[in-house]
């Protein structure tokens, strides 16, 4: 099963990643994991939080521009070697990663790899062959 | 100074008059019988031709818009056969659609004369090596110079647009000493020469600068950098293209207006009453002899005033005022008219909400320069950085084509782009005597 991300744009200005972290704090939204895409003129906020659906009203009533996708967090050790058997089996069924992150769990010695690929259900095909634990979306969230 | 036509140009005002009502009732029993456009407008407001008797007879009748135009393009108001027609010139569309205008072989004879007016009247003639620097193509401008400083035996080099560096090595090699530009496009030449170390050992001595409107102070620089006098036209090819208006070198405050063939009046264009003379508003031009599209009533948008007085160079006709500005949202950049509307309809193709957008311009250098602002709504929005900027090239690519300018683009979060009572604020204008609306 899939993760919702939200992805929030953000101009590259003075306090826009602040103004995000705010809004969502307000709301008492926990981040789970959390990336950020930049180009010179503007960002792309990707976030994994505990409470998806509270967290997109209050970033939209607050005027952010927000885009729900599916992605995959999958479990891996946080040893040598795990990422790279994650990467490999999406690589040998030919799946194309548009970008991913990591975040690591507290308590665990776990690491969870947030993965968004052009075809999410062959890339769960090709992780779960490949024995890799694919989590359920409400044990990120309430990690 | 010379005059080209001082028949024409000199003619007592009451003779004048006396010809411009005849060339007026002709001019509307033509449009009547032969345009069913103009047929049915004048017979909505219950009016014949008969009724047209005298000059102030030429408020009663309907005004022609761009709309007016457009809805009958492409060839809906040409008053004689395709055959009669020797040339085509248009206007930049809105929407996709632009103006069509055709002219006959007499209309072409009369752009050149009255082209050949106002370029005598700056102090160009046979001794001069004029440089035209407007695009050759369906926009009028460089057509109209052209032809107009073949007439007064200057020597034409037909340099069209772009290309600083050769403009500048065939202003040089060339000796040339009229330049024909845009004056932003003649500021830009100014700074390059200076930078190329040219300043000094050109031979330029008059610009004709014509197509957007200028300050005092572009006026005064220009001057300085180029030792030139630089003299202001007017016109726009709905009526016939450059022409209609010009400066003389001796006065320099006004454009003579050749009144044989173009009817001026100033209407306010809250009211569309006539304001007396002298009084700011909206131009409004009835061409007297065209034969391919005549037009009755054109509200050309531009914000100007006649003036009356006697001018020192003995020329009998009126003149208008410098445009100051427009009575609807058309901007110019660049010597080229741009329209917000044009902007909102290519992000239309991107989203089918209402688009958030501004425009702002700049003066960088001489240059003028348009940035889009758009606000990323969430259907334009991805979580994918490929798309945005797959977005952005898609958007600059499109803007680039419908506007046929230059434009720079910039993606910002929503509600950043004021808004103003109700209505979004989409243009910002911060060039130098640049209007805000």
């Amino acid at each position: 099963m899939t993760v919702r991300q939200l992805s929030v744009f953000v101009e590259n200005k003075k306090g826009r990643l602040a103004d995000v972290a705010e809004t969502l704090a307000s709301a008492r939204v926990s981040i789970r994991a959390l990336s950020l895409a930049d180009d010179p003129d503007y960002g792309i906020v990707r976030l994994v939080v505990d409470q998806p659906d509270n967290a997109l009203a209050v970033l939209r009533a607050n005027g952010h521009t927000v885009k729900e996708s599916e992605v995959i967090a999958v479990g891996a050790q946080d040893r040598p070697g795990s990422l790279a058997r994650v990467l490999r089996a999406l690589a040998d069924a030919d799946i194309d990663v548009d970008y991913m992150y990591a975040t690591l769990v507290p308590g665990k010695p776990d690491v969870y790899v947030i993965l968004r690929t052009h075809d999410n259900p062959s890339a769960m095909e090709a992780l779960a062959a490949a024995g890799v634990p694919i989590l359920r979306a409400q044990d990120v969230y309430e990690a | 100074m010379r005059i080209w036509n001082e028949e024409a140009e000199c003619q007592p005002r009451a003779e004048r008059a006396e010809e411009q009502t005849r060339n007026l009732e002709r001019l509307v029993n033509r449009v009547y019988d032969d345009l069913p456009y103009y047929r049915t407008k004048m017979d909505e407001a219950g009016l014949r031709p008969a009724h047209i008797r005298s000059l102030r007879d030429l408020s009663k009748l309907p005004f022609t818009t761009k709309e007016d135009m457009r809805a009958n393009y492409p060839y809906g108001l040409f008053a004689v056969p395709l055959c009669d027609v020797v040339r085509i010139h248009s206007s930049s569309g809105t929407t996709g659609r632009p103006t069509v205008v055709g002219y006959t072989r007499r209309d072409l004879e009369i752009w050149a004369e009255v082209c050949a007016r106002f370029i005598t009247a700056a102090g160009v003639g046979s001794d001069d090596v004029a440089q035209v620097s407007f695009g050759y193509g369906l926009f009028t401008g460089a057509f109209g110079l052209h032809y107009g400083l073949e007439r007064v035996g200057a020597t034409v080099v037909p340099a069209s647009s772009g290309n600083t560096a050769r403009q500048l090595l065939v202003m040089h090699d060339f000796g040339v000493t009229t330049l024909v530009c845009t004056p932003s496009y003649a500021c830009h030449l100014a700074e390059a020469a200076e930078q190329q170390g040219l300043a000094g050992k050109l031979k330029l001595r008059t610009g004709l600068f014509g197509a957007e409107s200028w300050t005092d102070q572009m006026r005064q620089d220009l001057e300085a950098k180029l030792g030139i006098a630089a003299t202001d036209n007017y016109g726009l090819s709905e009526v016939i293209g450059p022409g209609v208006a010009g400066e003389c070198l001796e006065a320099r405050n006004g454009m003579h207006i050749a009144e044989d063939h173009f009817l001026c009046e100033i209407i306010n264009p809250d009211t569309l009453e006539p304001v007396e003379m002298g009084e700011t508003g909206e131009l409004v031009i009835t061409t007297l002899t065209k034969e391919a599209v005549p037009i009755i009533r054109y509200r050309t948008r531009d914000i100007t005033r006649l003036d009356p007085e006697p001018c020192a160079c003995g020329r009998t006709t009126i003149k208008m005022h410098r445009v100051v500005g427009r009575s609807d949202d058309m901007l110019v950049v660049r010597g080229t008219n741009v329209f917000p509307s044009q902007v909102e309809s290519v992000l239309l193709e991107f989203e089918d909400t209402e688009p958030h957008y501004l425009i702002v311009l700049r003066r960088e250098g001489h240059l003028d320069t348009m940035e889009v602002q758009v606000e990323v709504s969430d259907a334009l929005f991805s979580d994918r950085m490929t798309d945005l900027r797959t977005l952005e090239r898609a958007l600059l690519d499109r803007l680039r084509s419908v506007l046929g300018i230059k434009v720079a683009l910039r993606l910002v979060e929503p509600q950043t782009l004021a808004r103003s009572e109700g209505k979004a604020k989409r243009v910002l204008d911060l060039r130098d005597g640049g209007a805000q609306s």
